[in-house]
């Protein structure tokens, strides 16, 4: 049929099965929007700032994943958004993201609204196009579907100038994607596999090391088999928080820079790393030479570029994580689980020995305790999602997680400002969970008009901000390395947190005892709507245990041992 | 586990891309993001074809050529990299000399690099090597005596044998 380039957007949405667009109009985009106006296939969200409308995305697609959509305008709505692309960049978030660009005749003239955007997006996206011709539109739109979900996934931009979304031309979405350029790998070799079994069948201290990858490929179950089949200890990575449920016996735990001593002395200990869908990334294996230095290391990842790139695969294995992995578990016959009982005691004494836990010794709540209180309460029943501090590691160190997909934090880029728009797209997907997001006095003022979307949508995100009057995170940083010089890091300015959200229409609380933060927390799930809990918590709390910058993973500063009350 | 090690080496990548808008780009951010070497860098449409060849001098440790070859691999306009071992290699020259210069002597030295003079003008005459890139260097040693007043090389291009 003959369409413009703008309804052609709306047809490709509704034919990929879209539900849910975030984003924000302007000049460039207009005639998309004009179409947007017309239709009832999907839902718009209008955040109330660009860089908001991809994280929202990126949550949508974590908790879902599913493809995310987002929309914007040229210029400066495309620059707000380059935060929210390098973001879904580095943590391989499935995206598609639509900006208009000033008309052709105007490229390149430094016209009104006009800015190289591809030229920006190259780095922080899967891939980009210009498009020129409306009669393109099809193919580069469903390329673009298909680049975002195979393969590793990432975020794909697509820059529309506006005379070709009004211009008219033929659209047929019933094409083949035929990209000879681009086929990524699925299948695990066989005779890799086999080796790579063979390793574990003869090591004696293997470890699986387990990242955001299982996620990605939707391998959790696979993975949960492989591990309690093989009876082979796990720890997981900051993305791969959910894989295995907190209470299985064979998960160590996350291990990193403010990883649990077990896990991080369980991989210093290891003699066969069995990595999948983890990059070594340098927050997760400290100093690269002392990095399970006696172990040999298996490798499965469907990003060949991220096989040996920091550290050295005896058994690299390419290919998408559930194939491979089922493939393996077709010769687990080979081994025995039992001869890892002595390996799978060392590590529960590891533990026994420095376990992952906190003092209540504050006059103040602690924020461990507001964490794990949380998980009491809400467990299973809550997605989780953060923003970026101490918070997000107290997050990701005690709360519960029992399931893949519960847990949504900017992990690559660190994000501050991430975490409210995240969790707006997380409840966009999943409407039966409670929608938490775990932030800190200063990240939750870097998105917090988003209140006004939550508002608007009626979308109840509950927001509970462990506020230290502290950047906490660089604060302790400050403290143990810059010798207590707390350069620019007091937030003792802050805004008034529970009218705050009252202003936009949400509801707010500010709790200094464990009965108001129960109270608190029970009256938002029943209100059900937008909400700030501010929690006013320890402020020199620092994360524990920690791994210096650069420093091994076996020499962790841990948390003094006090006399539990 | 093994920390690769670090011995720059010099090394020739070829790569195959889909001759489209912005393709070039792709490949030298992807270098100057990643911290990687550009010694030099040829491309030219691959006759009766909807691709293009780049012939890219880098160098860098195993790991690093490694990962060029990986992370070129992994841009979606990218069909085949080829990183050479086994390879013809050559790169052209042009100079430009004073007409007063001794023009038999530079004759014969472009000869001994696969060359000549190719043009020659009022007060100027070019002359062109084509050549190993190691030997053209030769040759622009040798002929530093006779004034060159501009040189251009043309940058490696290669193909396996
Ligand atoms: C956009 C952005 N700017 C700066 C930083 C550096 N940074 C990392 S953590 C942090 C402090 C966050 O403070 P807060 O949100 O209060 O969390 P807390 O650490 O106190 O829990 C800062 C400034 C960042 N990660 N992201
Ligand atoms: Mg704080």
């Amino acid at each position: 049929m003959q369409i413009s380039g703008a309804q052609m957007v709306i047809e490709t949405f509704i034919a990929e099965g879209v539900t849910t667009v975030f984003g924000y109009p302007g000049g460039a985009i207009m005639n998309v929007y004009d179409e947007i106006y017309k239709q009832d296939g999907f839902k718009h969200i209008l955040n109330r700032h660009e860089q908001a409308s991809i994280h929202a995305a990126e949550g949508y697609a974590k908790a879902s994943g599913k493809v995310g959509v987002a929309m914007i305008t040229s210029g400066p709505g495309f620059t707000n958004a380059v935060t929210g692309l390098a973001d879904a960049y580095m943590d391989s978030v499935p995206m598609v993201v639509i900006s208009g660009q000033v008309p052709m005749s105007l490229i390149g003239t430094d016209g009104f609204q006009e800015i190289d955007a591809v030229g920006i997006s190259r780095p922080c996206t899967k891939h980009n196009y210009l498009v020129t011709d409306a009669a393109d539109l099809p193919r580069v739109l469903k390329e673009a579907f298909y680049i975002a979900r195979t393969g590793r996934p990432g975020p794909v931009h697509v820059d529309i100038p506006k005379d070709v979304t009004a211009q008219i031309a033929e659209y047929n979405y019933d094409i083949e994607v035929n990209l000879e350029t681009y086929k990524p790998h699925i299948k695990g070799n066989p005779r890799q596999i086999k080796k790579a079994i063979e390793a574990i069948a003869n090591a004696k201290r293997p470890l699986f090391y387990l990242g955001g990858g299982v996620i990605n490929s939707g391998a959790s179950e696979v993975v949960r088999e492989f591990v309690h089949k093989t009876g082979i200890p796990a720890v997981e990575t900051l993305m791969a928080r959910g894989v295995l449920s907190y209470d299985d016996e064979l998960l160590v735990g996350m291990l990193g820079m403010h990883g649990s001593y077990s896990s991080n002395m369980a991989m210093s200990e290891t003699d066969l790393v069995i990595g999948l869908g983890a990059r070594f990334d340098d927050r997760v294996t400290g100093k690269l030479s002392e990095f399970a230095k006696n172990a040999d290391v298996i490798h499965v990842d469907i990003d060949p570029a991220s096989i040996s790139k920091l550290v050295n695969a005896d058994f690299p294995i390419v290919g998408d994580l559930k194939n491979v992995v089922t493939d393996m578990l077709k010769q687990i016959d080979k081994i025995d689980s039992d001869k890892y009982e002595s390996w799978r005691e060392t590590i529960i004494n590891f533990a026994e020995l420095h376990p992952l836990t906190f003092h209540e010794d504050s006059d103040r709540l602690k924020p461990q305790w507001v964490v794990k209180r949380v998980g009491e309460l809400l467990g299973d029943s809550a997605n989780i999602s953060t923003d970026v501090g101490q918070h997000q590691m107290w997050a990701a160190q005690f709360y519960p997680f029992s399931r893949p997909n519960q847990w949504i934090t900017s992990g690559g880029l660190g994000t501050m400002g991430f975490g409210f728009p995240a969790a707006i797209g997380v409840k966009a997907a999943c409407p039966d969970k409670t929608s938490i997001n775990f932030t800190g006095d200063g990240s939750i003022l870097m998105n917090v008009q988003e209140l006004m979307t939550a508002v608007e949508t009626k979308i109840p995100v509950i927001n509970i901000i462990l506020n230290n009057n502290f950047l906490g995170m660089v604060r302790q940083w400050q403290t143990l390395f810059y010798d207590k010089r707390h350069s620019e890091t007091d937030l003792t300015a802050q805004p008034d947190f529970v009218k705050l959200s009252e202003a936009f229409g949400g509801i707010g609380y500010r709790v200094t005892t464990k009965e108001e933060f129960d109270a608190a927390l029970k009256d938002a799930v029943e209100k059900n709507i937008v909400t700030f809990i501010e929690v006013i918590v320890e402020r020199f709390e620092n994360v524990m245990p920690m791994v210096p910058s650069g420093g091994s993973l076996f020499n962790m500063m841990l948390l003094e041992k006090k006399e539990t009350k | 586990m093994t920390v690769n090690s670090e011995n720059t080496e010099r090394r020739v990548v070829s790569v195959i891309v889909v001759n489209e808008a912005s393709v070039l780009s792709r490949i030298t951010n992807l270098f100057s993001g990643r911290g990687y070497n550009i010694t030099s860098l040829t491309v030219a449409p691959i006759p009766d074809s909807k691709y293009s060849r780049l012939t890219i001098v880098t160098a860098g440790s195993i790991r690093v050529i490694e990962q060029i070859t990986k992370q070129l691999h992994k841009l979606i306009p990218v069909l085949k990299v080829y990183e050479h071992a086994d390879l013809v290699e050559k790169e052209m020259a042009l100079v430009k000399f004073p007409i007063s210069e001794n023009l038999n002597e530079i004759s014969i030295l472009c000869e001994a690099y696969n060359g000549k003079i190719v043009n020659s003008g009022g007060n100027m005459i070019i002359a062109m090597v084509a050549d190993e890139p190691k030997r053209v260097g030769h040759f622009l040693d040798a002929i530093k005596r006779y004034n060159p007043k501009e040189i251009v090389r043309s940058g490696a291009v290669a193909l396996e044998r």
